[in-house]
């Protein structure tokens, strides 16, 4: 197929070469975009099975199946795989499948870039792992690397802060790259305020990107200075601050939060249209309210570090700007109803799950406005409460709409419908799973349950046995997923072009599966 | 319909299961809510959590109530016809405009407890907290009297080997003692990482960080015992640092408060101990 059009159109019609080489020297959006995902889900399992461990432990009080070190590296892990190597890569690889196809562009505007920021993940991540067969183990100190606590770590610390700046590095170029593509190989006619909004959230989540995955680098050298060279950025006796660290840290981690959270407002602005056969209420006001979450996501980090000891003024400040996310978001979650009200809805699992997304997100939107106020937060801070609000928004809310983005698409990608009934089951023991698992833990938390504890007080025994139980429904129905996205891949009915009756965009006009170059011919967008 | 039925039946399971988190809640007579506290602060903080609390469910129910009520009647399956709108400038101001409201209701009570819990003037009493992994120092300022406290329930209990008491993990050697009715400024800092002092009944929590003396206060109305936990990782044995109050009346503060003195006058040094060598050696190590 390679060559035998080669006089004709030969950089229209080649297909991808064969083997190894295909996917290790591929520049091709489709390809790179596959890898990030597959590489997302295989860390999502990793991550979650850290996850069953910590769950597995809580089950009831005492120490049964780990020590208390290894418990705090679970968690420190956990998160770090699960942000890092799990939720950020999938939607880069939604962003290096759907964004040329969605914007009529060939392909990204910095392919060899492209595969070199996909590369440098599983290097990164098997750095990252390999920290746990290290003498001393791996990072225990918490995934947010406070000192002084973080230079306690053993023989992983430098590896560890290497594996992060990797994990930046792949990042930043990922963002520049798609900054490059939404700005520069626009169809014609594609106006900025005509992209679909899937594509505006990570313009928007790019440049947050951009912005602060340098400081955490920064950050996490001052910290390898501190260690190794002498350095007394945080060290109290030496002068330094060990609240400046929290400061730049979460200056670097709120920004963070809304990456995670950002292009899932645009995949589930994609999906509620669709199978609500109604266009998306308030387009203008959707990116908007996007660009307003991401400003005010700058001025308001000091609100995970309420108990720190900050001034008055301080507090009163960050309260009130925490405060006012309320209203942008609120607009978010008001647009997608109205989207809803008086379509013509079916339900299907990617509907399904986009609707988890918005009632669940919502909880967890409810309990980021209950932490946001400042007193309160005294005794909400470092609780289970805590733990399960920014789970609420990270898997029902983030991970969710990354599934529904993968049932939504996989036709599209794969040429194949997927299993629909496999896919409903998957839905109800996740959505199931996931409340049984996270919302136990407002209860705890208010209880007085501290998180990050290998063991506790007897009176929280119960509501941790029951989201153990949940933990490991909503785990080992993650299987389903992945065996009905793997039978997709292989074969099943024939999806059409179009796939869903309501579906709109320039992605729906490609053939399912697309060609392996997407839009060699700008399209007309009117 | 088989979506429909699944819906129904994925809806009565999860409610099943709430209803059952909810009894075994009701059953084990422990608290499915923040308590109430002992304290001003701590009740005003209670009513506050409450109030957002509420006004929280009061959006739920709309928001999801209009959702729902859409997602009824507004079915392909019923033969529902899409409208077209996609646009109305009005609803938009309405719920940018009523939202800012409703927070600026909220963030008025906020303020005001915020500004109390700042006050720490005019205290009867001051006690210095310092964190150590893995366990509290207490100093009495002015008063000569300091000692630790380390967590007291056995490691048989922690490996399951024997059964556990009723506040397991939740118990120390040496409690902090303060006086009811009398306003307790407390200093938190810490010898090495980062702890965080927290009893639930006393409505806040501070950070002890170390290199920062941080200020916080409280007035304990009700004499009891009152006990929380380390809530900020500071390693291995975090889990393992609890924190016991226990409030009594002040001639019995006073008598207990001489007994200390008494106890330390042979050795001085003890009571003055330099914070980075701790006289009483090691926390409990597992």
């Amino acid at each position: 197929m390679s060559t035998a059009s080669h006089a004709l159109d030969h950089e229209h019609d080649h297909g991808p070469p064969s083997g190894l080489s295909r996917w290790l020297l591929t520049t091709n959006h489709k390809d790179i975009g596959t890898l990030y995902l597959l590489f997302s889900l295989l860390m999502f399992f990793i991550g979650g099975t850290m996850a069953l461990i910590i769950r597995a432990e809580l089950f009831e009080p005492g120490l049964q199946i780990v020590n208390p070190q290894f418990f705090n590296q679970m968690t420190t892990m956990h998160a770090l795989v699960m942000i890092f190597g799990a939720v950020m890569p999938a939607f880069v690889g939604l962003a290096n499948w759907l964004i040329p196809m969605m914007i009529g562009a060939p392909d990204m505007a910095l392919p060899r870039m492209n595969n070199w920021s996909f590369w440098i993940m599983p290097f990164a991540f098997t750095l990252l792992l390999s920290t746990l067969f290290m003498p001393g183990g791996g990072p225990a100190g918490g995934w947010t690397l406070y000192p002084p606590l973080v230079l306690q770590t053993g023989t992983a610390f430098p590896f560890v802060i290497l594996a992060v700046h990797m994990m930046g590095a792949s990042s930043i170029m990922g963002a520049i790259n798609i900054i490059a593509t939404i700005l520069n190989l626009r169809a014609p006619g594609m106006t900025l305020m005509k992209m679909p909004l899937f594509v505006w959230t990570w313009l928007i989540t790019a440049y947050l990107l951009i912005a602060v995955m340098p400081v955490l680098a920064g950050t996490v050298t001052m910290l390898l200075t501190d260690k190794f060279f002498g350095t007394s950025f945080f060290n109290a006796a030496g002068g330094g601050d060990p609240v400046m660290f929290q400061h730049i840290f979460w200056f670097f981690g709120h920004p963070e939060v809304y990456i995670m959270i950002l292009p899932a407002f645009g995949v589930i602005s994609m999906i509620i249209p669709t199978f609500a056969r109604k266009p998306l209420f308030g387009y203008a006001s959707m990116v908007y309210a996007t660009a307003s979450i991401a400003f005010l996501s700058f001025i308001v980090w000091a609100h995970h570090m309420f108990t720190v000891g900050m001034p008055l003024a301080g507090e009163l400040f960050f309260m009130y700007a925490t405060m006012l996310i309320a209203v942008p978001t609120g607009v978010k979650v008001f647009n997608w109803i109205s989207t809803m009200w008086r379509g013509s809805m079916t339900f299907e699992t990617p509907m399904l799950f986009a609707i988890a997304f918005v009632i669940l997100f919502t909880i967890g939107g409810f309990s980021g406005l209950m932490l946001a106020i400042a007193p309160a937060d005294f005794q909400y801070q470092d609780t289970y409460f805590v733990v399960a609000h920014f789970h609420y928004v990270l898997v029902p809310g983030a991970v969710f709409s990354i599934i529904a983005a993968a049932y939504y698409w996989l036709p599209k990608w794969t040429g194949h419908m997927y299993d629909e009934k496999l896919g409903q089951w998957h839905f109800w023991l996740s959505v199931i799973g996931v409340n049984v698992l996270f919302f136990p833990q407002h209860f705890l938390g208010l209880a007085g349950m501290p998180r990050r504890i290998p063991d506790y007080a007897l009176q929280f025994t119960e509501f941790n046995m029951i989201s153990t139980v949940g933990a490991f429904v909503f785990g080992l129905s993650q299987l389903l997923f992945a065996y009905n996205v793997i039978k997709t891949i292989r074969g099943g009915a024939k999806a059409t072009d179009q796939v869903w009756e309501g579906a709109k965009g320039l992605e729906w006009t490609l053939s399912s599966p697309p060609p392996y170059h997407t839009f060699t011919t700008a399209p007309e967008v009117k | 319909m088989v979506i429909g039925r699944i819906a129904r039946m994925g809806v009565v399971a999860l409610g099943n299961a709430l209803l059952l988190a909810w009894s075994v809640g009701a059953h084990a007579e422990f608290a499915l809510n923040m308590p109430r506290g002992v304290t001003s602060i701590s009740h005003q903080v209670y009513d506050l959590h409450m109030l957002i609390f509420w006004i929280c469910v009061a959006i739920g129910v709309v928001v999801f109530g209009v959702m729902f009520w859409s997602i009824y009647h507004h079915r392909k399956s019923l033969g529902a016809v899409p409208a077209q709108f996609h646009e109305s400038t009005m609803v938009e101001v309405v719920w940018t405009v009523v939202p800012m409201l409703i927070l600026i209701g909220m963030a008025v009570p906020a303020t005001k407890t915020l500004i109390s819990m700042y006050d720490s003037r005019d205290a009867d009493l001051t006690v210095k907290v310092t964190g150590y992994q893995w366990r509290w120092q207490y100093d009495y300022i002015n008063e000569d009297v300091g000692f630790l406290s380390v967590l007291s329930t056995p490691s048989a209990q922690i490996h399951n080997v024997a059964a556990k008491d009723e506040n397991y993990l939740l118990e120390v050697d040496n409690p902090l003692v303060v006086p009811v009715g009398k306003k307790v400024r407390i200093l938190t800092t810490a010898a090495d990482v980062i702890h965080s002092w927290w009893v639930p009944e006393l409505g806040w929590k501070k950070d002890a960080i170390p290199g920062f003396i941080n200020e916080s206060w409280t007035l304990i109305e009700k004499p009891g015992i009152y006990r929380g936990q380390c809530a900020e990782l500071c390693g291995k044995d975090h889990g393992y640092m609890p924190i016991v109050v226990k409030a009594v009346p002040e001639a019995e503060f006073k008598q207990w408060l001489a007994q200390m003195k008494a106890k330390n006058k042979p050795s001085p040094q003890t009571a003055r101990n330099d914070s980075n060598t701790p006289t009483i050696p090691g926390g409990q190590t597992l």
